[in-house]
């Protein structure tokens, strides 16, 4: 391991950047990096990893934690595997054995065998579209009239049509695939194929039905390293305070380059839909402890509100992906426009998700494991073979919980309180069409989520 | 009567993307579902006029039914 200091990395987007890693250490490497928006230490930004094809294409994109790695004046980590070896599980034959189990498990759900692969994660467009959930024109309307311009369905046609990839997997080993190539009209690459959230963001959120609009700001979010979801709702609410108009694409655009050139109009939209709202008076700021939601109206999926509300990295959806079980009908059916049931699904999943995350794994194997039991048990028995552990689903449970109440911890000792466990007020007094529903879940139940 | 029939994914394969469609009065999704010739197990969500329904539910004039297989994503 070699530590650099390397001066003419400073301000490199993440295309050129690794283009340069490339050119200097070979293309079998894989890389992270922030771009210029870590770099300025913006709240949106964040780390790049490079995909199969060593393009900066996939993000941790929440939470601001480019600006960490930026504040640590780290541009780059590049790994290189040349002779090193796979590490071998404790119990090889058990862990072969769990291993065929898992893997057969994703094949065979219908989601993660058959619509992740076929269509990607914009599947969802058309289904929280149908169900009145799918926020446009910054969170004022549940369904978007260019919706078949922009859903999966379309999507995937495109990117075939212009010889791109529409079933692509975003690491190596990956058994879902539900990646892609993104290409421009002439046919040539212009980005990965832009996930279901970032299609909303700078989509409908923003009244825009253009998918090569939509695309390029993909690609510009990637390139200079920015959360798609927090850049498309800071740019809904700078379209709500007068900065573009609604449906303006070309606008959206040179919104975001003026981010990735850290003018100080960019310098404001950079740090998110919470700072630009307060900067130019906006009241809808669609956002919790200071994070933007993503692609599902609470007032229409309440379960996915009490997620936005209470968890502790501020509204995501991930969290405790709610949708699943409010929509999808995956490990169950709870109402989504009822109250009831709403509080102990989101903290289940909640749990659940806490546990999953740590093990590293996709959060997409939820879909699996949630309907089927044996695939949950082979996911405990990977990780029991591999490392020599003993650990039953109980444990597992236990180690969500444990996460969780770390994470609060920190979260109190840095001064939050069950007054941040809240959705801003306009969701529980402004009602959304076309199922004309507030968040209704109160707040003595919010603060019962963590309470088990 | 008229019934606005909606198939999203793998469902619209060989089939139609949004149709209005005349059905007897009184048809429930699970007689829609044999006309179109889907069999019932490729549907997991059913939507009518934005929320979820059943195989048993009996569809009304100018009602909007929209047909999912499984899916997911985020």
């Amino acid at each position: 391991m070699k530590i650099e200091v390397d001066n003419s990395l400073k301000m490199l987007p993440n295309y050129d950047l690794i283009e340069k890693m490339k050119g200097e250490y070979g293309d079998k490497i894989a890389c992270i990096s922030i771009g210029t928006a870590g770099e300025m230490k913006m709240s949106a930004a964040s780390i790049a990893f490079t995909d199969m094809e060593v393009r900066p294409a996939r993000h941790a994109g929440r939470g601001g934690v480019g600006a960490v790695m930026g504040s640590k004046r780290v541009k780059v980590i590049v790994l290189d595997d040349t002779g090193m070896k796979m590490r071998s599980p404790e119990d090889p034959e058990k862990f072969k054995e769990a291993n065929k189990i898992f893997v057969d498990g994703l094949k065979k759900h219908p989601v993660t065998g058959e619509g992740l692969p076929a269509y990607g994660t914009n599947i969802l467009t058309n289904i929280i579209n149908e169900a009145g959930a799918y926020p446009a024109y910054n969170f004022k309307e549940g369904a978007f009239k260019g919706i078949s311009k922009i859903s999966g369905e379309t999507q995937a046609e495109l990117e075939v049509k212009r010889g791109g990839v529409a079933t692509h997997a975003c690491h190596r080993g990956c058994v879902i695939r539900c990646s892609g190539i993104y290409n421009d009209k002439d046919g040539n690459y212009l980005t990965k194929q832009p996930e279901y959230e970032t299609v909303w963001a700078h989509g409908a959120n923003c009244g825009i039905d253009d998918l090569d609009s939509i695309a390029m700001m993909d690609f510009l979010d990637d390139n200079y390293g920015l959360d798609t979801i927090e850049m498309g709702a800071t740019i809904a609410v700078a379209m709500e305070a007068g900065l573009a108009k609604f449906g303006d694409a070309e606008a959206a655009i040179n919104l975001i380059k003026e981010v990735g050139k850290g003018t100080p109009l960019g310098r404001i939209l950079g740090n998110g839909a919470a700072v630009t709202a307060k900067v130019f008076g906006v009241e809808r700021a669609p956002v919790v402890k200071g994070q933007a939601m993503p692609a599902y109206d609470p007032r229409a999926i309440q379960g996915i509100g009490v997620t936005y509300a209470t968890s502790t990295m501020g509204a995501d959806h991930t969290a405790g992906y709610a949708i699943a079980t409010n929509i999808l009908k995956v490990g169950g059916y709870v109402d989504p426009l009822k109250t009831e049931g709403q509080i102990e699904l989101s903290r289940n999943l909640q749990i659940a998700t806490a546990a999953i995350d740590s093990t590293g794994m996709c959060l997409f194997i939820a879909f699996a494991i949630l309907d089927q039991p044996e695939t949950f048990q082979a996911l405990i028995d990977l990780l029991n073979s591999f490392y020599g552990l003993s650990l039953t689903a109980d444990d597992v449970t236990e180690l969500g919980k444990k996460i969780i109440k770390m994470e609060r911890n920190f979260n109190a000792a840095a001064g939050f309180t069950a007054q941040h466990d809240r959705l801003p007020r306009y969701f529980y007094t402004e009602s959304i069409a076309p199922h004309n529903v507030t968040f209704q879940i109160k707040d003595e139940e919010l603060d019962q989520v963590m309470n088990w | 009567m008229e019934i606005k029939v909606k198939l999203f994914a793998a469902l619209r394969k060989g089939r139609f993307d949004c149709e209005i469609r005349d059905y007897a009065s009184g048809a429930t999704v699970s007689q829609i579902l044999s006309k179109l010739n889907i069999p019932e197990n490729k549907v997991s969500i059913i939507f009518i006029n934005g929320r979820h329904a059943d195989l048993n539910h009996e569809l009304y004039n100018n009602d909007t039914v929209a047909f999912f297989p499984p899916i997911g994503g985020g």
